[in-house]
């Protein structure tokens, strides 16, 4: 099993309210459904990924992220999950807020744009930085907001967002002492359990 | 034609009728002294009578959805590309009943039936029916069938609505609602497109108050000319432009003549040939039917509420250019779903076609009808 759904579900608690937003195949809410007796939904735009979820039968509700949630009402969610989407998102400081708004909690991940391999990268060949957690050139990638773990904690701070969890993996969702005494520098995903300002 | 009959056709079907000999209370308050339902099956009830499926008609539809009736027929049923052996509602898995609704005109009890209490054409005293009262009727047919529980109730635009009627009015009778290009009421646009239809019909002078059968005349152009309006409904700007564009029909303009572009002879045709095959009351019957649905109402309004018992997972699917039932009515419904906790999956496919898009055999809109009736398949080992 994916290490950051089995991570993901230890934090959701037995029949929450999840929706996950850019769900893909619906892999994470078939496995907390199954784990955790959650009512699950999914925001998708991608046909093939929506086409994966009916097969898998996750509830899933075509949706351009982008244009918000606005169609979701204030706290009818217990948990609001995005990986790995934050850094695609045209507004996602907007869109922190509304996860925020409908959900009790939120858990967001992103590829760190900060890690030691994209900065020798930068350095070194001065072109920006492809890697497994972003695999794109700059000219396709859909990841337009790059941001780094310092660069989300400032805007946390800013925006009076409270972060409940911090966790730092690398690529393949392990852990380790370094990067969790220098996230910026060796994480290469970020993952962050947030709430309401108490 | 006999030998062009297609290997994934469900083949030559005979319309069934089933006759209700006691009464029934509509929802208006009138009564019915019995009626008859018309309908079609295709593939077979399975033991476990865990594989029916209802199909629902829209606005002009019928029971005649699939195969043909005789190998002479020019065209098959109304929904032949959908359902099938192999098709997106596979007959080689699922029984699917369709029917024609109360108050229709192919069969069925309607305005062109005989009264028994009267022995005369009820005409336009047929009692108003709506879409709950279809539902009823519905369930009253498959209980003569053996069927208890509908493994899925699926329907286009005003067969949506009925759809969405059974996992309200019977929650533990319908498994799965598939609501296509469904609205749960009409905008105030809508209705303002049916008055024009209804108002076009009765302003015919062969209506006579609706009592055009007894007279032996029929309001065909009142009825032709609600037709073409509802049929500009149905599609869209673009899919107009790309079908007839400015075509003319001679090819130039000839200033002052009748029938000038190609749209318009469509509309025509149109417009003459519904209006000999359908009748003027049962259209005004089936527009009401939808002005009236809104099954919120009798829960405060709220839409939320009238589908917390509801225990159907649903598919909710519309079509981008489709400004009859735009895809945010449809998300009005998802969103209700998702309050109420049901099960729901919802997409909105690209099309250019509009409305009609519901009838059509547009590949990502099959893949899915496909992809979720396999689920349901699946779930029954059938």
């Amino acid at each position: 099993m994916r290490e950051d759904l089995r991570i993901i579900a230890n934090l959701i608690k037995r029949d929450a309210r999840v929706l996950d937003l850019g769900c893909g195949s619906g892999e994470l809410l078939e496995h907390l459904a199954h784990a955790k007796n959650i009512l699950g939904y999914g925001i998708e735009n991608d046909a093939d990924e929506i086409a994966a979820c009916i097969q898998r039968g996750i509830n899933v509700v075509e949706h351009d992220l982008n244009e918000g949630l606005q169609r979701f009402t204030d706290k009818s969610f217990d948990m609001v999950v995005m990986t790995e989407t934050l850094q695609a998102i045209d507004s996602p400081h907007q869109l922190l807020d509304e996860m925020l708004r409908i959900g009790e909690e939120c858990i967001v991940t992103f590829p760190n744009f900060g890690y030691w391999g994209h900065r020798v990268r930068m350095l070194t060949s001065g072109n920006v930085p492809v890697s497994q957690p972003i695999p794109h050139r700059w000219f396709d990638t859909p990841n337009i907001r790059p941001c780094t773990f310092l660069d989300f904690e400032q805007l946390c701070e800013e925006k009076d967002l409270r972060v409940i969890q911090r966790l730092v993996f690398s690529s393949s969702y392990k852990t380790g002492s370094l990067m969790k005494r220098f996230p910026n520098l060796f994480g290469a995903i970020a993952f962050y359990r947030l709430g309401r300002a108490l | 034609m006999a030998s062009e009959i297609p290997d994934n056709s469900v083949g030559l079907v005979k319309p069934l009728s089933h006759r209700f000999d006691s009464s029934i209370t509509l929802q208006s308050g009138a009564k019915l002294p019995g009626f008859e339902l018309v309908y079609e099956t295709y593939g077979r009830l399975n033991e476990e009578r865990n594989n029916a499926v209802l199909i629902c008609h829209a606005l002009s539809g019928h029971h005649h959805a699939a195969g043909y009736h005789t190998r002479e027929d020019t065209k098959p049923g109304w929904w032949d590309n959908c359902i099938g052996p192999g098709k997106p509602i596979d007959t080689d898995h699922f029984y699917v009943l369709s029917l024609n609704n109360l108050g229709g005109c192919h069969g069925t009890t309607g305005p062109t039936s005989i009264n028994p209490d009267t022995g005369e054409i009820y005409g336009p005293t047929f009692p108003t029916v709506t879409v709950k009262d279809w539902v009823q009727t519905q369930h009253m047919l498959a209980q003569t069938l053996g069927i208890d529980k509908f493994a899925a109730v699926i329907g286009g635009s005003l067969g949506g609505m009925q759809a969405m009627q059974w996992t309200i009015d019977y929650p533990d009778r319908v498994a799965h609602a598939l609501l296509i290009a469904c609205t749960p009421k009409l905008s105030a646009q809508n209705i303002a497109f049916n008055e024009i239809a209804r108002f076009a019909i009765s302003s015919d002078p062969e209506f006579n108050g609706g009592h055009y059968q007894t007279r032996g005349v029929n309001p065909e152009r009142g009825l032709g000319l609600a037709r073409m309006v509802g049929h500009v409904t149905y599609l869209s700007d673009d899919a107009m432009g790309d079908r007839f564009g400015r075509e003319l029909k001679s090819g130039d303009i000839a200033l002052g003549q009748d029938v000038e572009f190609q749209v318009e002879s469509y509309l025509h045709y149109q417009g003459e040939t519904f209006s000999k095959l359908f009748d003027a009351n049962t259209y005004i019957l089936m527009t009401r039917a939808l002005d009236y649905f809104d099954p919120a109402r009798e829960f405060n309004d709220d839409l939320v509420r009238a589908l917390a018992n509801a225990k159907a997972k649903f598919l909710v699917a519309s079509f981008t250019s489709d400004w009859r039932f735009a895809p945010e009515r449809s998300d009005t419904i998802v969103d209700a779903l998702i309050a109420a906790g049901k099960d729901v999956i919802s997409t909105t496919i690209e099309s250019t076609f509009g409305h009609d898009s519901f009838l059509l055999p547009i590949p990502r809109y099959f893949g899915v009808l496909h992809a979720y009736m396999g689920r349901i398949a699946r779930e029954r080992d059938l």
